[in-house]
């Protein structure tokens, strides 16, 4: 009521400082940077115009870079969206020791993508245990060389993406399935319905918002992934394993073109924009559905 | 939501119905779950260890790649770690690794860095964004909601973006090879900033009037009445912001050089250089360098699960 007008600027200056400096001033100038020839060694670039983007469009490493981001994207999310969700399941029985099992599936959640890498790295070695288990199971008669070979490279990766992923959404899909009221599954158990048609019918359309909250989720991240695959294959062999964010750092920081890279990056953040409007549109959907 | 739980309820019955007219299993099955209604014990045995079986197949998947590192790591060096079939089990087990490693791998010093940079950034992120979030979730202002759409419009702009405009802007600020330079850009995030103004929008407003009328000014209401009253939000942003950090990779990728300021996810990587193929060492680092993460998540499991769910109610 006595509120001072700047009061509430006073609260607000500094966030606003931090995402003013850090986002907004960036993003113009990774705007302006991707229509000049910066490179980091000349003080003062020229402005270019369209240059870059021609480029780029030029490229055909860029077209298979893009590419195989769809491809990622593709594979991962849908993986990441169903997995999860028997796994959340799995995890919501009233058992014993059930907590120990929610920890152990989040365990390569907190765990950093560095050493989750590395271990997977490991693991596909041509004379490691995914190769003997196969082996064993008869799947497989020779070696496949997982990461080092073109054909299997990025498909690797992607697994090791759906591994880390699927605990965290589990958990989502978890808070999901735990508000879903217990008395429908009595009712449809008293008519005689089984667990496969409870699911079917019960359990996915009650969980749709938070389904579309993990396609949405997983799908930002995943056309923006690069761990993974700087620590396992650095876009190899052959940038067959290659992502646009890859890319883009490869470009900027390998070949310090800068304002090459930041044309490749206004791409990125066009179709990342895609999926966060249907994000945000949904959000207000539901946070209006919630007040109504 | 009520009217969906209503049709849900009714459209199995009358699917089922319609089943049994064609088909003859669901006669007997539905027998069975009357048997199941009296006598519950064997059926409930099978299935218990059924779950049980299907958790530890799962288990195994999910530990499996940390325990078979775990297992190179203890081999000794006389043992040869790329056997074919794999011996999951060291012939004989040694700590030598550790030690070795730890000669070449400051892990101490990397830990020290992860850590100033987490709590530096968890600390900037409660205080910033809960400062934020105060004016608008409960003050009126000339522009309130333009403000609000702005900051929430930089969630969609993705890091990998801004990382050129960043870097060149960290390194005109001396910022690199830092502890400031690792933080500032992300001292402070849109969802942060969202999640504490959806807290404070659930505390009732009498409670800032009464401390009005006792003379305590905005500032005062903010700290001493609200902020106490958001404390679960608190530990979820908290929880969040530290996982981020933590695991953080690009950035301190881009905008580190002097290996003596490097994190653990760079100092982890930077082993796969240094011990080319050296996987005993390698994997001896690895596994040191996950234990702080797993002793903080042994600990506080609770909050890190149910933190990830409220994070997922609330978008």
């Amino acid at each position: 009521m006595n509120q001072r007008k700047f009061t509430p600027l006073l609260f607000l200056l500094p966030g606003c400082a931090i995402l003013g400096a850090f986002i907004f001033y960036p993003m113009i100038q990774a705007i302006w940077l991707s229509f000049t020839d910066y490179n980091m060694i000349q003080k003062n670039p020229d402005f270019v115009g369209l240059a870059n983007y021609k480029e780029l469009f030029a490229d055909p490493l860029f077209w298979k870079v893009l590419g195989q981001t769809l491809l990622y994207l593709v594979i991962v999310v849908p993986a990441l969206v169903f997995l999860p969700i028997f796994l959340a399941i799995l995890v919501n029985q009233q058992l014993k020791g059930i907590t120990f099992f929610r920890s152990i599936y989040y365990l390569p959640v907190v765990t950093s993508m560095v050493v989750v890498g590395i271990a997977w790295k490991w693991m596909y070695a041509d004379q490691g245990v995914l190769n003997y288990v196969l082996d064993t199971f008869g799947v497989i008669d020779e070696p496949i060389h997982w990461l080092t070979s073109t054909s299997t490279s990025l498909f690797a990766v992607m697994a090791v993406t759906v591994w880390k992923g699927m605990g965290y959404y589990m958990v989502i899909y978890l808070a999901g399935l735990q508000a879903i009221p217990t008395n429908l599954y009595e009712a449809a158990d008293i008519d005689g319905a089984s667990k496969f048609r409870q699911i079917l019918h019960i359990t996915i359309p009650l969980l749709m918002p938070s389904i579309m909250i993990v396609t949405i989720m997983s799908s930002i991240s995943a056309m923006k992934v690069f761990e993974e695959i700087y620590v396992m294959t650095q876009g190899g062999p052959l940038n067959s394993s290659m992502t646009l964010v890859y890319y883009i750092y490869n470009e900027a920081f390998d070949s310090l073109q800068m304002g090459y890279a930041s044309a490749a990056g206004v791409i990125l953040f066009i179709v990342t924009l895609m999926f966060s409007i249907v994000n945000i549109a949904f959000m207000n959907r539901r946070e209006q559905a919630m007040k109504g | 939501m009520k009217l969906n739980a209503e049709a849900l309820k009714q459209e199995p019955h009358e699917r089922i119905a319609e089943n049994e007219a064609q088909q003859t299993h669901p006669k007997p099955k539905k027998m069975k779950r009357k048997q199941k209604k009296t006598k519950p014990a064997p059926r409930k045995i099978i299935k218990t260890t059924l779950s049980y079986i299907t958790l530890i197949l799962v288990s195994i998947i999910m530990v499996g790649p940390f325990l078979w590192l775990l297992a190179t790591s203890l081999k000794s060096g006389s043992e040869n770690i790329f056997a074919y079939p794999p011996k999951f089990i060291p012939e004989n087990p040694t700590l030598a690794n550790f030690g070795a490693v730890l000669e070449y791998f400051p892990f101490f010093t990397y830990l020290f860095n992860s850590t100033v940079v987490a709590v530096l950034t968890v600390g900037a992120n409660l205080l910033f964004c809960s400062l934020a979030a105060y004016p608008l979730a409960r003050m009126n202002f000339r522009g309130k909601n333009i403000a609000f759409i702005l900051i929430i419009s930089t969630m969609m702009i993705p890091f990998q973006l801004l990382m050129i405009p960043i870097y060149i802007l960290a390194l005109n600020l001396g910022l690199q090879n830092t502890y400031l330079g690792l933080v500032l850009p992300h001292a402070t995030t849109a969802f942060g900033i969202f999640l504490m103004r959806q807290a404070f929008l659930t505390i009732p407003y009498e409670l800032d009037e009464s401390g009005r009328m006792d003379g305590a000014n905005a500032f005062q209401i903010w700290w001493r009445i609200l902020m106490p009253l958001v404390r679960p939000s608190m530990v979820t942003l908290a929880i969040f912001t530290f996982m981020m950090a933590w695991g953080d990779f690009l950035w301190p990728l881009i905008i580190l050089n002097d290996q003596s300021m490097y994190t653990l996810p760079l100092g982890v990587q930077s082993l796969q250089g240094n011990f080319s193929s050296n996987w005993r060492y390698i994997a001896a680092g690895s596994i040191i360098s996950v234990l702080p993460i797993i002793i903080v998540f042994a600990i506080l499991q609770r909050y890190f699960i149910a933190g990830a769910m409220k994070g997922a109610v609330k978008g």
